[in-house]
């Protein structure tokens, strides 16, 4: 197993490693210019040149991001509970939700400018915004799709709404949250760079913004690095939490069962 | 002696009055303190439907439930119930899962964990109590399920076909088990099951279903002699009672005459 594995992450890193020395070398073959399309070598240069700029706005977007990605999963977990046990609120929240994300989130950004200010509240809606709707769905579907048989189970044991909702239909929906959670920590990403890109004056949405006002390419592209580098890697932070928290669903048994 | 249970002219009927399915017509039965009831029928007779009503998991249309004399509106206490499938949960160990029940009932779960890991080495899942469900058999995982339904010990015992799902030998296995079980305990046993054998082996009675509409046929007593033993099925008196109740269903068309 941790062989197969291992070979997986040589191979595919090898596959990366490969692409990014290809692009150097056709960069420099063809003499593209660096306004154009800059070399790998040059972007990485970019970023050791200015690693404190980088990392400030890394951070900045960072934050935006986590807060808003927070804000989405414990809202959206507390409304999926609501809709799932309250046929008004499924027919009035739900039908909402479903109506409100049928409109391009990007669209409402410079409005939580006009509610919010320039600072990093509107930042933070434009992420809960975009982040949310996965949640939502994901944990009713998971809420719902319980064993019919497992909720007669506990009912003739005598249990309340509360203790079937703690012990048999929360942990059941957990693997449907966590495949929500996965696409709502990428889509709190594209958000709070929306919400840079709209205002204000930190992060990596500001800074691409700004260097392409200036033509200065390599910067751009250092900043789309550092953010498929962060898209990437709280990714497979949900996942390794993911992981940690469902030794037992059918999708980890194998690796359980290997250590 | 009062009956535990008493079903009374008891009707169910799926969608609208009249032009609704009848799954249940008619239905009188009491089951008597201590007894082994088993109910069998070919399936679609209704069988899991009157055991569902009885465990106040589904309102009758008509006529009434009584355990121990109050009308049952939801789940009575003092009841175990076994579905056909084990329905254990998967994040929950083995000794977890047994414990269920006890957290739903808010007693002190300390005081039952002894209980349930002493009840788990009786039915041989000792070495197992901390594996998770996926990680036993079918037969193990039904009598997980046996010990979560009588943790508390209830007085009354229901169990829905409860072995329909698993091969022969872990079926005989858990005959026996479940014999002993009573022959311990004396629990009010409600039996369902569409094994003919199976419930002439377990039972002091049986109640013979048939479908369209679900209602009651006939009500066999067992006459064999206790403790039962797997022996015991090859025995003159067990074929006997077998093939009168087989004779039964095959003259209401229930299966073919041979």
């Amino acid at each position: 197993m941790s062989k197969l594995l291992s070979s997986g992450v040589v191979q595919g890193a090898g596959f990366l490693v490969g692409c990014v020395v290809f692009w150097e070398v056709v960069v420099r073959v063809l003499g593209v210019r660096e306004f154009l399309f800059p070399a790998p070598t040059t972007v990485i240069a970019e970023i050791a040149s200015y690693p404190k700029f980088f990392l400030t706005n890394a951070l900045y977007t960072l934050m935006v991001t986590a807060l808003g990605f927070a804000i989405a999963l414990s809202l959206g977990v507390l409304l999926a509970i609501g809709i799932v046990y309250s046929r008004f609120l499924e027919n009035t929240l739900y039908s909402l939700l479903v109506a409100l994300n049928s409109i391009p989130k990007v669209a409402l950004a410079p409005l939580f400018v006009i509610w919010l200010g320039t600072e990093i509240a509107p930042k933070i809606a434009v992420a809960v915004t975009i982040a949310i709707f996965a949640i939502v769905v994901d944990t009713v579907l998971g809420l719902r799709s319980v064993d019919p048989e497992t909720l007669n189970m506990a009912r003739a044991a005598r249990a309340n709404e509360w203790q079937i909702l703690r012990k048999i239909r929360f942990p059941s929906a957990l693997p449907s949250l966590f495949a929500g959670m996965k696409v709502a920590i990428s889509f709190a990403l594209v958000g709070a760079l929306v919400g840079e890109f709209v205002a204000g004056n930190k992060g990596l949405g500001h800074a691409i913004l700004l260097a392409q006002g200036q033509f200065d390419t390599p910067r751009v592209f250092a900043a789309i690095l550092i953010l498929g580098v962060m898209g990437t890697a709280l990714f497979y932070l949900v996942d390794v939490i993911e992981r940690y928290v469902l030794p037992w669903h059918v999708s980890h048994r194998g690796t359980r069962k290997a250590m | 002696m009062q009956p535990i249970v008493e079903v009374q002219k008891v009707a169910k009927v799926y969608g609208a009055p009249g032009a609704g399915f009848e799954a249940l017509r008619a239905i009188d039965l009491d089951v008597r303190p201590q007894e082994f009831l088993s109910i069998v029928g070919p399936s679609g007779c209704g069988k899991s439907t009157l055991l569902k009503c009885i465990a106040g998991l589904e309102a009758v249309t008509g006529g009434a439930i009584k355990v121990r004399g109050e009308q049952v509106v939801g789940p009575p206490s003092a009841m175990g119930i076994v579905f056909q499938r084990d329905l254990l949960l998967d994040w929950r160990t083995v000794l977890e899962n047994v414990l269920i029940i006890s957290e739903f009932r808010g007693t002190r779960v300390a005081e039952l964990e002894k209980k349930a890991a002493e009840l788990l080495v009786r039915f041989g899942l000792g070495d197992f109590q901390n594996r998770f469900p996926w990680e036993l058999s079918g037969g193990m995982r039904q009598r997980a399920a046996i010990c979560r339904a009588i943790l508390d010990n209830p007085e009354l015992l229901l169990m829905d076909e409860p072995f329909g799902a698993l091969d022969a030998m872990t079926r005989d296995d858990l005959n026996l088990e479940l014999a002993r079980l009573w022959q311990e305990t004396r629990k009010t046993v409600v039996f369902i099951t569409h094994g003919i054998q199976e419930a002439v082996f377990l039972s002091d009675r049986v109640a013979m279903m048939a479908r369209n509409p679900g209602r009651i046929v006939d009500v066999f007593d067992i006459d064999l002699p206790r403790p039962r033993t797997l022996e015991m099925r090859d025995s003159p008196e067990f074929a006997a009672i077998v093939h009168r109740i087989r004779d039964r269903f095959a003259d209401i068309g229930a299966i073919r005459k041979e």
